[in-house]
């Protein structure tokens, strides 16, 4: 065990903790941030994506000591009010259906926004194939990136 | 009739001599190499007309062939731009996609999920510090050579990153070549160690470079 601090959400979080440990843990089960979800453990589902200096890592084996001195954003940090152009489409329309795999989806979503704030459904196919709905909603989900896409040119035009 | 000599002494004492000093010669490049080791760094390679032996580079580039076309180095060297998986070489699950400096794209980038060490675990994702596949303005593919093919592609510099004989050299232990021996749980290494791999990689290149016939 070792004392670290984590900085999630623009907070600093001491915790003791293995830096072997998966950052994933740290988040649930030491910051209390249960927005992000465990799917499968072994990165294959991205149920548990975080930002990790604005990038979209898998948490599950992402190590605790890859995090120190790096900004975590977890689902419940990506925006104060709710109001990122991703949450706002995802609501608009009504994406989820049991909704385990959003969080990781939304924060996924986010990176491609951020990067290609115009994307094609090519695009969406490529920053997206890593994340998993066993519901099946991935044409809402396209849907919702598009909208999304939509919502943030409006916002920075005007 | 003998025009250099008349009695024999003349071949006699040439043949002694000739003997005597290719022996020297022996026992001279013998002491050199027995303080020689594969792992010592390259300072200059020069390529001399005594150092080329067809022959011997194109049989160690039978290994250097059968390394390079084992799943644990052509799965990042795709004929396209999606990397392969496992030892049947299948597409990578999730199809990530080369990019263009070959470390993916958007939220599907290799150290997304490719950690600075491999993940315990079996089939986990192994893991290195700068995994990536190279990039897309110098694939670098292997998928699908021919020996011939590949051979002549490894040292053309403007198809293999723009690395000389040197460089080629130093590559044998670059951090991702070696990653190749240490895939993590459930995964097969290649056919032979890597020492072995790079005792090959040195004789092909310090003979040559030749490539197989087609």
């Amino acid at each position: 065990m070792a004392k670290i601090t984590l900085n999630i959400n623009k907070k600093d979080y001491p915790l003791e903790a293995d830096p072997q440990m998966p950052l994933l843990w740290a988040i649930r089960d030491l910051a209390g941030l249960k927005g992000t979800k465990y799917g499968c453990g072994v990165a294959q589902c991205g149920a548990c994506v975080v930002h990790l200096d604005g990038e979209a890592v898998r948490s599950c084996v992402t190590k605790v000591s890859r995090a120190v001195g790096k900004k975590v954003v977890t689902i419940e940090g990506l925006s104060e009010t709710n109001s990122h152009p991703v949450q706002k489409a995802w609501q608009e329309i009504d994406v989820p259906q049991c909704g385990y795999c959003h969080s990781g989806q939304i924060m996924s979503a986010a990176v491609l926004l951020r990067e290609k704030p115009d994307p094609t459904d090519q695009d969406i196919d490529d920053a997206m194939a890593g994340n998993i709905c066993r519901c099946g909603t991935y044409l809402r989900i396209r849907k919702a990136i598009h909208l999304a896409a939509e919502m943030q040119k409006k916002t920075s035009q005007g | 009739m003998k025009r250099y000599s008349k009695n024999g002494k003349g071949d006699l004492f040439s043949v002694k001599t000739a003997t005597i000093l290719s022996i020297l010669v022996f026992i001279m490049a013998v002491g050199a190499s027995a303080f020689r080791k594969d792992d010592a760094p390259v300072k200059e390679v020069k390529w001399s007309a005594a150092d080329r032996d067809s022959i011997e580079s194109v049989k160690a580039f039978a290994t250097v062939y059968k390394v390079l076309m084992s799943p644990r180095c052509m799965n990042c060297h795709p004929a396209g731009d999606v990397p392969l998986q496992g030892d049947d070489s299948h597409l990578h699950t999730m199809a990530p996609k080369r990019g263009h400096d070959g470390k993916g794209v958007f939220a599907m980038k290799c150290s997304n999920c490719h950690q600075e060490t491999n993940t315990p675990g079996l089939h986990t994702p192994p893991g290195n510090p700068d995994w990536h596949l190279p990039p897309a303005d110098m694939k670098m593919v292997f998928q699908g050579k021919s020996a011939h093919e590949l051979a002549k592609q490894l040292v053309d510099k403007k198809k293999n990153g723009n690395k000389d004989i040197k460089k080629l050299i130093e590559h044998a232990d670059d951090g991702l070549v070696l990653a190749g021996w240490n895939p993590g749980e459930g995964r097969t290494l290649p056919p032979v160690s890597h020492a072995e791999f790079k005792k090959a990689w040195l004789t092909w290149l310090n003979k040559g470079a030749y490539a197989p016939k087609k």
